[in-house]
């Protein structure tokens, strides 16, 4: 995701938007979010409290994306150790809120696909909650089938497309 | 089957548009070019019955306009899939008026029908174009009329003679004097600009209506063609807004934390059929559009979105999973248990509904193929047809009589348009933009 555009697009909408009170910065995610390199470790059950820094740093933290199966919303185990490092982030900071943005494949209708990418991150709200971070810190916004990332016709692409992005917001 | 006819009536479609969609201020490099849209004709269809549209005579001072109206008329007829026209190279006689017209000549072409015309100056710089529809093998003239309209508008002339001969013929009311609205999208991820669209229903006169840098979907009309209501992500999440054609001014109508999707209006244009999720997860609710309150109509923890209304206004016809996967089923404006309609195919969803609530269009899927089909419950239970052929279909729009649907497919990354006859026989593409077109909702009748 293209860094200087979210961060625009927040501060349009905190200039524009009605009832945007506060100033909210988001937060640039890692340059690599490829899936390859995800959970390669798992320190976020090390003992010690994270950074601010550490979101940047920590190559648990640093892995913002969790990919679903076809028509799942379960939770595969290989994400678990994502979960839990980042909700123990969460916890740790409550200035940063997280948005949960569901997204789905371009197969169906785009309507239809906007409830799959909710009940996606729906599903990882309810997991980071019950790893312990604070509901109030968490949004879900489903995007459907709006955002791919890939555009091919083929399960390589679509299992990319089946996702929920944690993006940090930080108050 | 026939072999495969194309034919390609670019070289008939020169004539360059008034809206340059992104021409001003988008500065990306990747605007809609052109705007012309090509059509190709994919399938012949043998019932198809034989017209002649010979050339209107132009009879009104000054140089010649830059539309042939005979031309519009000749490719709306050509593309309903009833009629297979003449190509206007194979035109061997030009005559203008009834009394010129050689019957033999046309008979010996194998034509069923041939339509003269011409077009004259009216007041105020208008132009009054006459026609006359006659059947060949009796040599009786089945229609007589004359149009008037501004110089800048008469391709919207020209389908609004199509319509007249299109209800002559078949008995059904013509739909080619409608619009429809899609969704576009030029650029790359994340650098995409999208917008909402106007057309005319061969993809001619295209407007912007609103430009966004996020997601737009979902257009849905008003019963008078006046409003169109729809999603738009500008304000980070979705929300549903109403905006008026003409003017451009809109409101929002729903912006309630979760999902606001699927807005469709009541056949009396007083409520607004939408989906929300602030309760935690898709529910279908009405909204009054006078006081805005809201009912709940489903109450379930599946997926139920994309309501559509039936025509008597007491029933709406919507997706849910709660079977599994997604499938038709129909509830009472008044809520209370829903009934699945569709059983056949593993998975249903986006329906469009006829004008005479027989035939329920949707995005089917099995496997990895999605197509459009079409389920006809005007005998018995009903019998589903696919009338496209993949693999990637979805978003289907009746026309307001019934005869064509439009729908979204894809070639290669790209998103594009068809309308097909509702047999499925006849199928063209709509080229409309150099970007992703999608999200395809054919308009009301219009007025005159």
């Amino acid at each position: 995701m293209n860094t200087s555009l979210r961060l625009a697009i927040a501060a349009v909408l905190c200039v524009t938007a009605v009832g945007c009170a506060k100033k909210a910065t988001k937060v640039a995610p890692p340059s690599n979010n490829d899936r390859t390199e995800q959970a390669t470790t798992d320190r976020s059950t090390d003992s010690g409290a994270y950074t601010e820094a550490s979101l940047n740093s920590d190559s648990c933290l640093r892995q913002r994306v969790i990919y679903f199966d076809l028509d799942k919303t379960e939770i595969k185990g290989e994400f678990q150790a994502q979960i839990a490092c980042h909700s123990k982030f969460i916890r740790q900071f409550p200035n940063y809120h997280v948005t949960l943005e569901g997204n789905a494949d371009e197969r169906g209708s785009r309507e239809y696909n906007l409830g799959l990418g909710e009940r996606r991150g729906n599903a990882v709200q309810s997991a980071l909650s019950s790893a312990g971070a604070p509901g109030t810190q968490l949004n879900v916004v489903s995007y459907g089938e709006e955002r791919p990332t890939c555009k091919d016709h083929n399960e390589e692409c679509w299992s990319k497309n089946r996702r929920v992005e944690i993006v940090y917001t930080k108050n | 089957m026939p072999a495969n006819f194309v034919t390609r009536f670019a070289s008939l479609l020169l004539c360059l548009l008034g809206t340059a969609a992104w021409a001003q201020g988008q500065g990306q490099g990747q605007g809609l070019s052109s705007d012309v849209p090509t059509i190709v004709i994919n399938t012949g269809t043998a019932a198809a019955l034989p017209i002649t549209v010979v050339p209107f005579a132009f009879e009104a001072a000054g140089a010649p306009s830059e539309t042939d109206v005979s031309d519009v008329v000749r490719m709306d007829l050509a593309r309903s899939g009833k009629f297979k026209a003449l190509d206007k190279k194979d035109v061997v006689e030009f005559p203008s008026r009834g009394s010129d017209i050689k019957f033999p000549t046309w008979n010996l072409l194998k034509q069923a029908y041939i339509v003269v015309g011409r077009m004259t100056d009216a007041d105020g710089g208008a132009m009054r174009v006459e026609f006359e529809l006659y059947d060949v093998a009796k040599q009786e003239r089945l229609l007589g009329l004359a149009i008037t309209g501004q110089r800048s508008d008469l391709r919207g002339v020209g389908h609004q003679v199509a319509d007249l001969i299109y209800e002559k013929i078949t008995g059904v009311r013509g739909a080619f004097w409608t619009r429809i609205a899609y969704v576009t999208a030029a650029g790359v991820s994340p650098n995409i600009n999208y917008a909402l669209m106007v057309a005319d229903s061969d993809g001619y006169n295209p407007q912007v209506l609103v430009r966004s840098r996020e997601p737009l979907l979902s257009p849905s009309w008003s019963p008078d063609g006046k409003k169109l209501a729809y999603v738009s992500f500008e304000r980070g999440d979705s929300a549903i807004y109403i905006q008026e054609i003409a003017t451009g001014s809109r409101q929002v109508v729903s912006n309630k934390k979760g999902i606001n999707g699927a807005p469709a209006f009541s056949p009396d244009g007083t409520k607004l059929a939408l989906t929300l999720s602030y309760l935690g997860n898709p529910d279908i609710f009405i909204m009054d559009l006078g006081s805005r309150e809201t009912k709940r109509i489903t109450n379930h923890f599946s997926i139920d979105t994309e309501a559509q209304w039936m025509p008597d206004g007491q029933n709406l016809v919507f997706t849910s999973d709660r079977s599994g996967k997604p499938q038709l089923y129909q509830v009472s404006v008044n809520g209370g248990d829903a009934t699945r309609l569709t059983f056949q195919g593993e998975y249903n969803a986006k329906a469009s509904i006829s004008y005479d609530g027989k035939q329920f269009a949707m995005a089917q899927g099995t496997g990895n193929v999605y197509r459009i089909a079409v389920l006809d419950r005007s005998k018995g239970s009903g019998t589903m047809s696919a009338i496209s052929p993949g693999s990637v279909d979805e978003s289907p729009s009746f026309a307001p009589n019934g005869s064509m649907l439009l729908y979204a497919a894809t070639d290669g990354p790209r998103g594009v348009l068809y309308a097909v006859s509702a047999d499925g026989r006849v199928r063209q593409r709509l080229v409309l933009a150099d970007g992703d077109v999608r999200e395809p909702s054919w308009g009301p009748f219009r007025q005159r």
